[in-house]
């Protein structure tokens, strides 16, 4: 809570007010910080469903019958690369190298694009195998937490080339660097939000 | 959102902006630790490696906890010293809602579906 | 053309949506209808858009989207309190064998709507109104941290405005009251276009709400002033963070689980349903944790002013800072612990019940701090009883009763009877017509010549308040004997003829809160009509302690011409104390953010998606999602967002002010 807002300096002691121009610390970093945290609670809500509702099978298929974990430790391993990779093209922007910044970003974005395919393959075969979203409760809090994790995962890697776009035109400035910093936090954020999945919905959905 | 760049790009560099840089050494030690955290529980699960389910889970849930935090650490480059500390007040404050909303959630349901009559023979398969 | 073409073309949308056949409802439309041609005609007339468009609607201004949000919820106050004088006429002549004039068809769809605009599009955009206006200029900032999400989040919740109105003349609203409790809500009970429209109102309202709550946290954390620590902030200030917080902490509950809402709708899910492992007490619970924070976040701002009127008018520092504050943030936490006492009867059993009764008991512990700490203010204060101390008055009066009627409530057996009555609707209006309500008006008077640069007429604004605070109580006080008598809620028929006097008296009472809301109109039109007589030249009219007073009314498009310095708690008052002189040179260039017209568009498109997913117009839905997307990625490449006000304008804007300061003295 130490921002220099507060401290005054001794020039400041007996004066109200500035004579120069007074430049705001940028918030936009912690604006999307808090944007975040905004929608760990959306997923909060999404987890205490799956947890509520999860075992309501209505007689149908349980998470032991359907869930192939070979598959989830595949995605979950795209997602984990595709973080690191996005850490190296920080490492680049960082640097102000713009060229490694778009191989890895582009890296990056082939692993989402891979994780996506994955999962929507996953989903199509369960729906095919008559097991969709309106079977049960339990598949329902299924498709729509997972499927939300993917809907983000999708806006992530639309954000991602357009910001492959604006480091194109526009080099790393300062306002690209803010920029990539958020997408960074956002993309690792998905990641945080994966682990409660892969952890809590499919391990523990195919243990019993 | 990055509809926000609105004061001064350039203006203030400097402030604030200790948060989030993270060197390769991080990331590198990241990767590792979230490899191994990720490669326990699905071996746990995979491979029936404890006696009981309900520890296979406990052990799951724990490990997700502390790879959780191994993101935060080095992925999220989380500190007390970030944002003047906003970040992690605000992502304290964030967890304990967390908790609350799902644990408050689970225990007012569970406490519902005890006290409900069985309706049907399917619902009586549900009972505890 | 085939009919397989008009479904794909319409969706559901046909003739039959449009209510040829309701009378009222034709009326109504004829007379929005008139207005709105008036208003249109009037604007080409003088060849305003122009100025509208480029002033006002795409204005980034915090103060002018601060009055928008304003003007959107008096507007819709109008819509809302008419739905009230339609329930109670209805409720007092349909006895026995009179059926009143509104079909449970029709009137379950005013009771919703009016619980809905009341609390979405009056309080809400009332309270984030006066935080827009007042916040920035409070800490001494020239704008909010993220003006453009500031214009936007305004036309979001416009967006969610029209919607709403939209479903009074193209098919219908909800009948399910104001939180669309599943089953009744969901596929099977409720197949028409009604819960949609409450939906998509909400969820394109709700992004707004939860940006502009982002924006302020955002803003109050890291614009303040220099020297302005947060111990030294101004109680509104305060206040407003934290019910951002809870803002932010919230409502994105609301709209996860009215997505899950959404998903049963459309997607034919099993979340909420009777069957298929689904649980509708599951939307309970999850919408209350979400609905109890909401009340605070209403009642927070309303403190905020309640603290600052209190002081000005009395003329001291506020009783107890720091326990004010404290309170606050206490409140804040406990507001998430205390969701079950909504529906204690739901059978989650006594561990459960008391649990949350509990909670429930302790939050009125800081509230009741709060009522002491004005109440100490008052004492040796020299009171001056201007309309803004008058609501306060009224507010605390009112709202002690009310609060007593919420701790009696949170008592689980006694709420076993109380449920779902007349009781809950007496208690809850208590506390927010007595809280916040009073508390809107309270700081409406008070900000008003900040904001205009006049003060507001206090003979119209006496005689709106007392018309509100007797109006409040003959209209509501019945309530409470009938709920103790066992009337529920909701219902628009009622057999036993001794319990009609009852509702005879409360719909005089809601004529006479009319009369109230009446006055308040011709309040501004007066005041409007006298600005000369009423102007304020100081800036400061209330001999006020917090700086907003400290610059001119209206302020300059920068708030202060130079960033202000804090020293102490009350800062104004300090400055005067210490002989402040204002600077009258030196000035230089100040930067600023830039208009845009995104926001306009961004918000409009949300809406036209909300239409069409309402209607089942899949084509347009789809058009309007991708063309959401492209104007956002569109958006983010303009990078020109600021721009600087030379130094020559600081200077004759300044220079002005000093002469009319000048010709004062």
């Amino acid at each position: 809570m130490a921002s220099h807002a507060q401290t005054l300096t001794a020039a400041d002691a007996d004066r109200f007010h500035m004579t120069e121009e007074h430049h705001p610390e940028n918030g936009t970093l912690l604006g999307f910080w808090i944007y975040l945290m905004s929608d760990c609670l959306i997923f909060a809500v999404l987890f205490a469903a799956y947890a509520v509702l999860g075992r309501n099978y209505a007689a149908g298929p349980s998470g032991a019958d359907l869930f192939e974990l070979p598959v989830v430790a595949v995605n979950t391993g795209l997602l984990l690369f595709s973080s690191i990779t996005y850490g190296f093209a920080m490492l680049s922007a960082q640097a102000g190298r713009k060229t490694p910044t778009l191989v890895w970003l582009a890296i990056t974005g082939l692993f989402g694009a891979g994780f996506l395919t994955l999962e929507l393959t996953e989903f199509a075969h369960l729906i095919h195998e008559g097991a969709g979203p309106q079977r049960s409760a339990f598949l329902s809090s299924f498709f729509t937490l997972v499927g939300t994790h993917g809907l983000h995962v999708t806006f992530g890697i639309i954000w991602l080339v357009t910001l492959m776009v604006q480091v194109g035109q526009r080099g790393l400035d300062e306002a690209m660097r803010r920029r990539l910093m958020c997408l960074s936090m956002f993309w690792h954020f998905l990641d945080v939000i994966w682990i409660g999945v892969f952890s809590f919905v499919y391990l523990l959905g195919a243990l019993k | 959102m990055t509809a926000a760049d609105t004061h001064a790009p350039g203006a203030h560099e400097g402030h604030g902006h200790d948060a989030g840089h993270g060197s390769l050494k991080d990331y590198v030690i990241g990767f590792v630790l979230a490899v191994i955290l990720t490669a326990i529980p699905f071996w746990l699960v995979m491979g029936h490696v404890l006696p009981t389910a309900q520890m296979t889970a406990v052990a799951v849930m724990g490990l997700a906890v502390i790879q959780v935090l191994v993101h935060m650490i080095y992925f999220l480059h989380m500190n007390s010293r970030s944002e003047g500390g906003w970040t992690l007040l605000a992502l304290m404050f964030t967890l304990i809602l967390v908790v609350i909303t799902l644990s408050g959630s689970l225990w007012v349901m569970h406490n519902l579906n005890t006290h409900m009559m069985p309706v049907t023979a399917h619902d009586m398969q549900q009972m505890p | 053309m085939s009919p397989d073409l008009v479904k794909f073309l319409f969706g559901r949308l046909t003739w039959d949506a449009i209510p040829f056949h309701e009378p009222i409802l034709l009326a109504t439309f004829a007379v929005v209808a008139l207005g709105g041609v008036a208003v249109l005609g009037l604007l080409t007339y003088y060849k305003a858009w122009g100025y509208l468009w480029r002033e006002w609607l795409t204005s980034v201004d915090h103060k002018k989207i601060g009055v928008m949000y304003i003007i959107l919820a008096i507007v819709m106050l109008l819509r809302g309190f008419a739905d009230a004088l339609m329930m109670r006429a209805q409720q007092a002549i349909a006895f026995g064998d009179h059926a009143g004039y509104l079909p449970p068809h029709h009137y379950d769809q005013i009771f919703t709507a009016h619980g809905v605009i009341m609390i979405f599009f009056v309080a809400m955009p009332l309270v984030t109104g006066l935080m827009n206006l007042v916040v920035p200029l409070q800490i001494g900032a020239r704008d909010v941290a993220f003006p453009f999400l500031n214009n936007f989040s305004f036309w979001m919740t416009v967006g969610g405005a029209v919607t709403v109105m939209l479903s009074l003349f193209v098919g219908e609203f909800a009948r399910t009251g104001w939180l669309a409790y599943p089953p009744l809500s969901n596929l099977a009970y409720s197949p028409d276009v009604g819960v949609d429209y409450y939906i998509w109102a909400l969820q394109v309202a709700g992004v707004g709400t939860t940006l502009s709550g982002i924006n302020l946290i955002v803003t109050i954390i890291k614009m303040r002033a220099p020297g302005l620590s947060l111990m030294k902030m101004p109680v509104f200030t305060w206040t407003s963070l934290c019910t951002n917080v809870l803002i932010v902490a919230t409502f994105p509950i609301l709209t996860a689980t009215l997505a899950l809402l959404t998903a049963d709708r459309y997607l034919y899910t099993n979340f909420f349903t009777n069957d298929f492992g689904g649980n509708p007490m599951m939307y309970v619970n999850l919408i209350w944790i979400w609905g109890h924070p909401e009340v605070y976040i209403l009642i927070l701002p309303a403190f905020g002013v309640f603290s600052e009127v209190v002081s000005t008018f009395c003329g001291k520092r506020l009783f107890g800072y720091s326990s004010m504050v404290y309170a606050t943030v206490v409140i804040t936490i406990l507001s998430y612990l205390v969701w079950l006492h909504h529906f204690f009867t739901m059978g989650s059993g006594a561990s459960v019940n008391s649990f949350f009764g509990i909670t429930t008991m302790i939050i009125s512990i800081p509230t009741g701090a709060k009522i002491f700490n004005w109440l100490f203010t008052m004492y040796r204060g020299r009171i001056r009883f201007e309309t803004p101390m008058l609501w306060t008055v009224g507010f605390m009066v009112t709202f002690v009763i009310g609060g007593m009627t919420g701790v009696l409530l949170a008592v689980p057996p006694a709420d076993f009877v109380l449920h779902n009555s007349l009781f809950l609707i007496a208690h809850f209006h208590n506390v927010i017509i007595g809280g916040v309500v009073f508390g809107m008006f309270a700081g409406i008077n008070y900000w008003f010549p900040k904001a205009f640069g006049f003060k507001l007429n206090s003979f119209w604004g006496k005689v709106s308040f007392w018309c509100w605070l007797v109006g409040f109580w003959v209209a509501f006080a019945p309530l409470y004997v009938l709920g103790l008598m066992g009337v529920t809620r909701r219902l628009n028929h009622f057999e036993d003829p001794s319990l009609q006097i009852w509702f005879v008296i409360a719909a005089i009472g809601a004529v006479i809160i009319l009369f109230g809301i009446l006055a308040f109109l011709v309040q501004i039109i007066v005041s409007i009509r006298d600005r000369e007589a009423l102007r304020d030249v100081t800036g400061d009219p209330w001999g006020g302690r917090t700086l907003e007073w400290a610059t001119s009314s209206p302020p300059p498009a920068y708030n202060f011409a130079f960033t202000p310095v804090i020293h102490q708690i009350d800062a104004w008052w300090d400055m005067k104390q210490r002989g402040y002189e204002r600077p009258t040179s030196g000035f230089i260039p100040i930067h600023m953010p830039a208009n845009t017209g995104a926001g306009v568009v961004l918000a409009g498109i949300s809406t036209v998606l909300g239409f069409a997913m309402i209607w089942h117009i899949w084509w347009l839905a789809a058009l309007s999602f991708v063309a959401l997307i492209a104007s956002t990625i569109v958006h983010t490449f303009n990078f020109k967002r600021d721009y600087y006000i030379p130094a020559e304008e600081v200077v004759r804007v300044e220079d002005e002010r000093t002469q009319a300061l000048r010709s004062l003295a």
